[in-house]
């Protein structure tokens, strides 16, 4: 019962503050709403028994990703009055809601196998060993570094000031 | 009337179509690519799912969701970078001015 009203206050929570995000005027409050969507995204977590990704949730998204928006929102905030429209509003909305109504139709169609297992908890140590054991995915996490200190470097060659 | 894997599936699709549309439609760089991590936030939660209803024991979709999570943070920061370069150069980040690349 108490895992049914987390996942719907979380729910309601996450698509609001989703449709803040595009339909607030002010940059900065859809940010600020999007911390909030993150945040309900760690509790939908919780609810799915994936406690470490939570904390990886909290972590990465509300403590560094957001931190950066709102640092590129505070730099560029003069310029745009608001949070502009361009021509293609009533296509990308026919658009997206038809993406919906299909995604919606073959999810409640489908015969999905679920399992009669409980889910893992604690998740972190099973993690662990999938992630770094033998033949877990070691290559694909050594990858994920490179691919990240190839985005630090990039960010960094891209913002530099040009000193003639 | 129990949450099932279905409840998270249309939860993601609601959250992917959210942010599909403000990818789409907005003009401010810095929105398109919250949006975009809205999208990548419903993904997320669809492997999620998947990983506990389907093979709660085996935790692949786990694994799946902290990659997704990496990647989406190396494109926040080259993204933000190249908005920080383009409003040096331009002072706009209207990305209906932003058109050098269109012929």
């Amino acid at each position: 019962m108490g895992l049914e009203i987390a996942f719907w206050i979380m729910a309601i929570v996450m698509v609001a503050a989703a449709l803040a995000v595009i339909f607030l005027r002010n940059v900065f409050r859809a940010a600020l709403a999007l911390v909030l969507c993150f945040i309900a995204v760690a509790g939908i977590y919780v609810t799915l028994s994936a406690d470490f990704l939570a904390a990886v949730q909290i972590l990465v998204y509300v403590g560094a990703i957001s931190v950066l928006i709102i640092l590129g929102v505070m730099m560029t905030r003069e310029v745009q009055n608001g949070n502009p429209v361009n021509k293609m509003e009533l296509p990308a909305a026919i658009v997206a809601t038809l993406l919906l109504g299909i995604l919606v139709y073959v999810v409640t169609s489908t015969p999905w196998s679920i399992s009669a297992l409980d889910p893992l908890t604690p998740t972190t140590m099973p993690l662990a060993t999938k992630l770094f054991s033998e033949n877990g995915f070691i290559l694909p996490v050594e990858i994920g570094a490179v691919l990240l200190l190839a985005a630090i470097l990039g960010a960094i060659v891209i913002t530099r000031e040009d000193k003639k | 009337m129990t949450i099932g894997l279905t409840h998270y599936l249309v939860l993601s699709a609601v959250l992917f179509c959210i942010g599909l549309f403000g990818a789409l439609t907005r003009r401010n760089a810095v929105i398109i690519l919250m949006c975009i991590e809205l999208m990548l936030n419903g993904v997320n939660i669809s492997l999620i799912a998947f990983s506990s209803y389907v093979v709660p024991q085996l935790l692949t979709g786990q694994v799946f969701a902290i990659f997704v999570m990496v990647v989406a943070a190396a494109e926040i920061a080259v993204g933000l970078a190249i908005v920080l370069a383009i409003f040096r150069h331009f002072s706009n980040i209207d990305t209906n001015d932003i058109n050098l690349l269109k012929w």
